[in-house]
């Protein structure tokens, strides 16, 4: 914008603001009514959904599902659509990052005059294409079945299958199609690591994995089960 | 839709002026409690032609006092204050015309994020961030505290409205263009607070200090660190050190309802400041057609 379209800016403004009427009590009633609006969505939603609460954190546990609001859905599926471990970065961090910045500065690199969302069709296009991804990953997010479930042909190892599943490897391990990218993947394992090298993993891990000593004392059949599952895994 | 012009309620109205009374000066009655110092000439009281018994001129002059106290009290606080040319800027401004339901979300998100701080010291009240008791307090608050488990629910579920509206008042500002000159500032301070409010959710999903939470904020911190030059960092500030300990628990607290609320609520004074001064933005497709009588105003 340069100045004279600036100058024709305000000027058409005011004329349209002096068309317009008081803010008390036009607007006033209009707020009001929509926060009135907002305050029975809160009330019914707290009656008809309350706030459950889960069984008590412990960080000694593996058998955890990390799963964030629903309005997080979109950041946490990022994760799991980008697939390559070299790209896992701009997943968790790039894209929503460069998203934020070109935000902050939509301002200063969109000043044309044109305010009308039809004829900047650039500007229209790029925020509904946002909003659909948005949606899109939520809704993907939302779909996405239990971490604690593999989906992977296992070929008789249905025990190890169900042991891993419940022992949370997958909340930050991916199976498959199953699971989170958080750390190295594990579709493939028996064929990068021996079977010794799988349960030595298991309980001395490198951090932030959790060690698994303890099922291993308590139920040595069930720690088996998951080595055995992951060391067939190639 | 378009509202019907609502009559003033009497109270507002401007009353004439008595004969023989000085003519009322706007806002300031500063007159009032002058008048009322002199011996007989209060309220004019002298000019009316009685009617009836003297008890009714009594009540009548009753009523007329009960009238004035609260324009008193508002007089008195706009001597020593000033207030009211700014109260008044901010309540008789123009909103130009064409503004539609879309132009309440904002204020809607603000009105969500009041009832989170109200909802908030309420709950403040009962929780204790400390490891070995959050989750028993969270369970206290909804198993034992009267309302506990709604307040709670309205504080849950809140969250999610306040997110919601402040994306759908994004949206609405983004297609609107209302982000272009001489509104820029105010898009930057939009966009630190919807960053300050999923920051507010991120942070509020560790305090019951569940399962599901725990897990969750220890994954969220860990993509945090993933990031280059700053992310160690700050994953260390959540934390409070390298690893999650009981300093983090508090740490999260402090920062869900004293930091962050604290610079929400300077950013929405700020948000709301800019858009006093600069006006609502009028819908992209109205054009301005030169109104004969304003040009001649202006001259």
């Amino acid at each position: 914008m340069n100045a004279k379209e600036k100058e024709q800016y305000l000027r058409d403004y005011s004329v349209l603001k002096n068309q317009g009427k008081s803010f008390f009590p036009y607007a006033i009633a209009k707020d009001g009514t929509m926060a009135l609006i907002t305050m029975l969505v809160i009330i019914f939603m707290a009656l008809a959904l309350g706030a459950e609460l889960g069984p008590k954190a412990d960080a000694t546990t593996t058998s955890f599902v990390p799963r964030p609001e629903w309005y997080f859905f979109f950041l946490f599926e990022l994760l799991r659509v980008i697939k390559p471990p070299a790209l896992t970065f701009m997943a968790s961090i790039g894209i929503p990052t460069i998203w934020l910045v070109l935000l902050l500065l939509l301002p200063f690199f969109d000043r044309g005059p044109e305010r009308h969302p039809l004829r900047r069709p650039i500007a229209t296009l790029a925020g509904i294409a946002t909003i659909a991804g948005m949606a899109y990953l939520t809704v993907l997010g939302a779909l996405a079945g239990s971490p604690n479930e593999i989906e992977l042909q296992a070929r008789g190892q249905e025990d190890g299958k169900l042991a891993t599943a419940s022992a949370g490897c997958l909340g930050c391990h991916t199976i498959g199609e199953n699971g989170n990218a958080i750390g190295p993947e594990l579709t493939d394992v028996g064929a990068r690591l021996p079977r010794q090298a799988i349960a030595r993993t298991l309980l001395n891990p490198t951090a932030p994995m959790p060690t698994y000593q303890e099922l291993q004392q308590k139920d040595p059949e069930k720690f088996q089960d998951i080595v055995d599952f992951l060391a067939s895994l190639k | 839709m378009k509202l019907p012009t609502p009559p003033l309620p009497k109270a507002l109205r401007p009353k004439p002026a008595r004969p023989g009374s000085r003519p009322p000066r706007n806002g300031s009655q500063a007159n009032g409690s002058v008048q009322d110092l002199r011996p007989g000439t209060a309220n004019g009281s002298g000019d009316r032609p009685s009617k009836g018994g003297g008890s009714t001129i009594d009540r009548e002059a009753l009523r007329e006092k009960a009238h004035e106290v609260p324009i008193g009290i508002a007089g008195w606080l706009d001597e020593r204050s000033g207030a009211s040319p700014f109260a008044r800027g901010f309540l008789y401004r123009k909103t130009p015309k064409g503004t539609n339901w879309a132009y309440t979300l904002g204020s809607a998100t603000m009105f969500a994020f009041v009832s989170q701080a109200v909802t908030g010291v309420f709950l403040a009240m009962y929780y204790n961030p400390a490891p070995a008791d959050a989750y028993e307090s969270i369970a206290r608050i909804s198993n034992e505290v009267f309302l506990g488990e709604f307040v709670r629910g309205m504080h849950r579920w809140g969250s999610t409205v306040m997110v919601v509206l402040i994306f759908l008042h994004m949206a609405r500002t983004f297609f609107y263009g209302a982000y272009k000159y001489p509104r820029e500032l105010n898009w930057l301070i939009g966009v630190v607070l919807v960053v300050l409010t999923l920051a507010m959710a991120l942070t509020g999903y560790l305090l019951p200090f569940d399962q599901r939470g725990f897990w969750a904020t220890v994954v969220a911190v860990n993509i945090n660190s993933s990031a280059p030059i700053m992310g160690p960092y700050l994953a260390d500030f959540l934390r409070g050190g390298a690893e999650f300990t009981a300093t983090t628990l508090s740490r999260f607290y402090s920062i869900h309802m004293l930091l962050v609320p604290g610079l929400i609520a300077v950013l929405i004074g700020a948000h709301l400041y800019l858009v006093a001064k600069l006006g609502i933005t009028a819908p992209p497709w109205l054009k301005a057609e030169k109104d004969k009588a304003l040009s001649r105003d202006e001259i």
